[in-house]
């Protein structure tokens, strides 16, 4: 028995061993045991007591809710404007031609909108009272849906009771966490709220540089080939705008399309400014291009400029747009456009389709306007010909926005003075995602004749000149 | 000193619940002698009852059952359809080598469980949304997938349980209008003021749409650095609000006062999580009616808390506003607070006012800083003209300007329309969530297949409510909302109540345990 033979040595061992040694391993022993048994280190958590506390209270002061706004703001003092912005504007009581909003086929003063308006009112009330989903669902709703749908000739079309909640609702139904959102540069501040809102990547390109959006692809295809597993939940979105609110230049869409099929991406058009007014027939940048509205994924666009109603939509496939009537935020938890104004847009869009003259009165009038501007010295006009948004900006203003903003405001101010009512365009400039140039921004109408054009030309080419003559002064 | 605290509580102390609806007593300590006394007058004036039954054991377990049975058909239903043994009706993804837009698990819920049921929502209507209106008929050919609600012709006229107070008065409209970017419209000048009057604020400002108002405006309120305290029930815009602003967010359990402090002690205690820097600012973001709950939000006790730790406060009115209070003022009015204890009041024009938009009122400062940097107001259109004016008139209305005493008989009209209402459910057995004077009248249905076999026969009897299940609401616990409104009669409530009280007996839905009142619920 080898077993009880070594237990004997081992008893042996123990016996003859020192008192000290083995005093040592007893300690040893213990030492383990307590290791074990004791809880593992934790940094010691700082607990103050009630006193303590009262006094960080006592001292803590936060800071205001609000800073306080210069009391010269332009927000505070704003012009009051009377009646209609249609053609011409009552500003400060004074009747003035209006090229400042974004009416483009100033069907704010067309009369059959109204009287549907007001029809519509005897028949709903003002407001719907609740989201679709309860009961705010409204006839007239149902049927503007379908006859935007139909419109652009797509499957389905979504309300939205308000313009900008219409993309930055649409973004975040589709885009998730951890997907890829390739985004131009130079949208608006709605989308960008969308994106934020998805809590998406996103990787922006350049204003309407095909090459680095292509750029970016290609470094997010070799991320993908790399983690071939990962990549298969990525969803990948491209998003530009038709035509650009900030800029006024047109998206390149058909580079957009072969891009978007070449990297398998889905294509987002933002067209609130390009829906009722690019293209034959009003609808869009796809007819202005000649492309398939099926070549986009998804379409949204806003009532709210060319139609001079309230509201946006969403359009494509029923496949992706049905999603967002229970994934769109602002389709869901809102109460739906109020009735009424539905049926102003049915009729708003019903002339469009009547009087398919005024697209071309509209280029002509952005045309020319482009093109007597961009004449005048000291000034640039940015964006598209045919755009009927202009920003004007100042030549040789380098890099002082301030100045340049200051002098633009003197322009907007002297122009009024002398019957033309202009805007620069408003940003938060610390809230957009990159720095804009400062401009006026310039709104064409089609309702515009050719002596309104030349009184416009000449006031404008006016104010400028004059500025630019007391800033040379104040210089000397 | 700490009993007479304890007396001057608001609630008497009921038992906790599970749903975190707890009431038990906020301590008052560091209050003054004065505030007390403040206390102690809105006490004598407000008793409200708050009560949330707890969910039956048994009526639990069946629920979880009844979803069990659900995903279990729904996965043999997906199984079939992948394999070609069922049609499919859904639209289909039309890309090749594109992630799905949504995953398919994403859209499990959506698939198997609302689709079969969604004629309960999304009822077309066409007429004015008042106490009656005329909803369109619907045919599905194919179990729903598709609605045909193709009856522009044909309408079936049907009395509604709806909606809280709502006044049609209109005196002149201007045409609709678009976009305002060179300035502001009279109209709307005329409209900030008279809201601001009506608030006893110094000033408010108008914005197009009351989700909007809150998600746009709250990132300009707080930023990084600030802490916003949410309730755990506040609407999505409220939270897409909060998120946008970039803050830190934590959740204090729905109208729990004893959470809310807590997690404002450790906010100002403690500073922001692991760098310990105190926070900028602090702001606690509640809602005056909680429209799923029914709850209304404990005021008095957040006021004095966030006096305390010295937090701002932001207050949704949406459902509350021209429907709380003795004069319309809302949740404010109702507790007696002053409008300067809420730091930003917030409201929509969509309930009370039948019309659409939001407002923002409070100090000046607070307003002016809101016209520079809003994004609604550089970024967004203003409120429609003639829809301004619907404001403009319900307003003068509700405050008495216009058709003398007429705002305030509704008021009065709806006060008791949602105590009457509410007494005769519990009396009939059925579980009530939420405030005794709240309009919003949620009723506890727990179970799925009930969902749509209540909203549907109370259809047929020529009701309209309102079914809300999850995500909504947690799982479990799906309800029926009633809303009630000004409009409404006793003889349409009594109706209304009739039915509800049959359709109770053939689903079986009076689950309440508790002993019924004892005193006939007078009208």
């Amino acid at each position: 028995m080898a077993g009880d033979w070594y237990l004997y040595e081992v008893f042996q061992a123990f016996l003859s061993a020192p008192a000290y040694h083995l005093l040592l391993e007893a300690f040893l022993v213990l030492w383990i045991l307590r290791l074990i048994l004791t809880k593992s280190y934790k940094p010691h958590k700082t607990r103050l007591g009630a006193k303590e506390k009262e006094e960080l209270i006592a001292e803590w002061t936060p800071e205001p809710l609000v800073p306080d706004t210069p009391s010269d703001h332009y927000t505070l003092h704003p012009r009051v404007v009377d009646g209609k912005p249609g053609k011409t504007v009552t500003i400060n009581g004074k009747k003035i031609l209006n090229m400042g909003t974004l009416n483009f086929l100033n069907m704010i003063e067309n009369k059959a909108m109204e009287e549907a308006a007001i029809t519509s009112l005897k028949t709903y009330g003002v407001g719907s009272c609740g989201p679709r989903g309860f009961y705010g669902t409204v006839d007239a709703h149902l049927q503007l849906e379908d006859k935007l749908a139909k419109f652009l000739g797509v499957e389905e079309a979504v309300l939205y009771s308000f313009g900008f909640s219409t993309i930055s609702s649409a973004i975040p139904a589709y885009a998730k966490r951890g997907d890829v959102l390739f985004v131009d540069a130079g949208v608006s501040f709605a989308i960008q709220q969308g994106i934020a809102a998805s809590r998406s990547h996103v990787r922006y390109f350049k204003h309407n540089d095909v090459d680095d959006l292509k750029r970016l692809l290609q470094l997010q295809a070799d991320t993908d080939s790399k983690h071939p597993k990962r990549a298969r939940v990525i969803r990948k979105f491209v998003i530009v705008e038709g035509l650009y609110l900030n800029y006024g230049d047109i998206c390149p869409l058909p580079e957009l399309v072969a891009i978007k099929q070449e990297y398998c991406v889905r294509l987002f058009v933002e067209e609130s400014l390009s829906f009722g007014v690019l293209g034959a027939s009003g609808k869009g940048v796809t007819e202005h291009f000649g492309i398939s509205v099926d070549e986009v994924d998804l379409i949204c666009g806003s009532l709210e400029n060319a139609l001079a109603a309230i509201g946006g939509f969403c359009c494509g496939k029923s496949y992706v747009i049905d999603h967002q009537r229970l994934s769109g935020l602002g389709y869901c938890f809102s109460a739906s456009m109020p009735p009424m104004i539905a049926s102003a847009a049915i009729t708003s869009l019903e002339q469009l389709e009547n009087n398919p003259d005024i697209f071309s009165a509209l280029v002509r009038n952005s045309r020319w306007l482009h093109e007597k501007i961009s004449s005048i010295p000291g000034v640039e006009v940015g964006g598209d010909p045919i755009s009927p948004v202009k920003h004007i900006s100042l030549k040789d203003c380098g890099e002082n926005g301030e100045q340049e903003t200051r002098m633009l405001e003197e322009i907007v101010q002297e122009a009024e003075n002398q019957g033309v009512a202009l805007t620069v365009a408003r940003y938060l400039h610390n809230e957009e995602a990159h720095p804009l140039r400062p401009s006026i921004r310039l709104a064409v109408s089609s309702s515009l004749t050719q002596p309104d054009l030349t009184l416009a030309l000449r006031v404008i080419s006016n104010a400028c000149a004059s500025v630019h003559r007391r800033d040379l002064d104040a210089v000397e | 000193m700490a009993s007479t605290t304890k007396q001057l509580s608001f609630m008497p102390p009921q038992k906790s619940h599970e749903n975190g609806h707890n009431w038990e007593t906020v301590r008052a300590n560091g209050v003054t002698a004065q505030e007390m006394k403040e206390e102690a007058v809105r006490k004598s004036r407000k008793q409200p009852h708050e009560s949330y039954e707890q969910t039956p054991l048994i009526v639990a377990v069946i629920t979880y059952f009844g979803y069990a049975v659900l995903v279990i058909f729904g996965h043999l239903r997906d199984f079939m359809k992948k394999h070609g043994l069922e049609e499919i009706h859904s639209a289909k993804e039309y890309l090749k080598g594109h992630t799905p837009l949504y995953s398919s698990f994403e859209s499990f819920y959506t698939r198997n469980l609302y689709v079969r049921i969604r004629d309960c929502w999304n009822r077309p209507i066409c007429s004015v949304p008042g106490a009656e209106v005329v909803c369109l008929e619907r045919k599905s050919d194919d179990y729903n997938w598709h609605l045909e609600s193709n009856a522009f012709q044909t309408a079936e006229a049907l009395e509604v349980t709806r909606n809280v107070p709502r006044f049609h008065f209109l005196t002149t409209w201007p045409p609709v209008s678009g976009t305002m970017l060179i300035g502001t419209m009279a109209i709307h000048v005329e409209l900030e003021q008279l809201i601001s009057r009506f608030l006893g604020t110094e000033d408010a400002i108008c914005f197009g749409m009351g989700f909007a108002t809150n998600a746009m405006n709250m990132p300009c309120l707080v930023s990084k650095g600030c802490l916003i305290i949410s309730d755990s029930l506040n609407h999505a815009s409220l939270v897409l609000g909060s998120r946008l602003s970039g803050a830190t967010i934590k959740v204090f359990k729905h109208n729990d006062m004893k959470d809310l402090e807590s997690i404002l002690l450790d906010a100002v205690v403690y500073g922001q999580h692991r760098t310990h820097r105190p926070y900028k600012k602090i702001l606690i973001v509640v809602e005056g009616i909680y429209s799923m709950e029914g709850a209304v939000v404990r005021l008095p006790d957040i006021v004095q808390l966030k006096k305390k730790y010295k937090a701002y406060l932001y207050v949704d009115e949406a459902h509350s506003i021209g429907a709380m209070g003795g004069t319309g003022r809302g949740v404010v009015e109702y507790w007696g607070c002053e409008p300067r204890d809420v730091d930003v009041m917030m409201g929509t024009f969509t309930k009370s006012f039948g019309a659409a938009g939001g407002y923002i009122a409070g100090s000046k400062r607070l307003v002016d800083h809101l016209r520079a940097k809003s994004h609604s107001v550089v970024y967004a259109t203003s409120i429609s003209p003639p829809v301004a004016q619907q404001i403009i008139t319900t307003t003068k209305v509700i405050m008495g300007d216009l058709c003398p005493d007429e705002g305030q008989r509704r008021i009065f009209q709806l006060a008791r329309n949602a105590k009457y209402f509410r007494n005769r459910l519990k009396e009939m057995g059925f579980i009530v969530y939420g405030n005794d004077d709240s309009p919003v009248v949620p009723m506890l249905i727990y179970m799925p297949a009930k969902i749509a076999a209540f909203g549907r026969m109370m259809f047929e009897r020529n009701i309209g409510t309102v079914q809300v299940g999850f995500p909504a609401t947690p799982i479990i616990e799906s309800r029926a909302r009633f809303c009630l409104s000004a409009a409404h009669t006793k003889e349409m409530l009594d109706y209304a109540l009739k039915h509800i009280s049959e359709v109770g007996d053939i689903l079986l839905l009076k689950y309440s345990r508790r002993p019924r009142p004892t005193t006939k619920a007078v009208w």
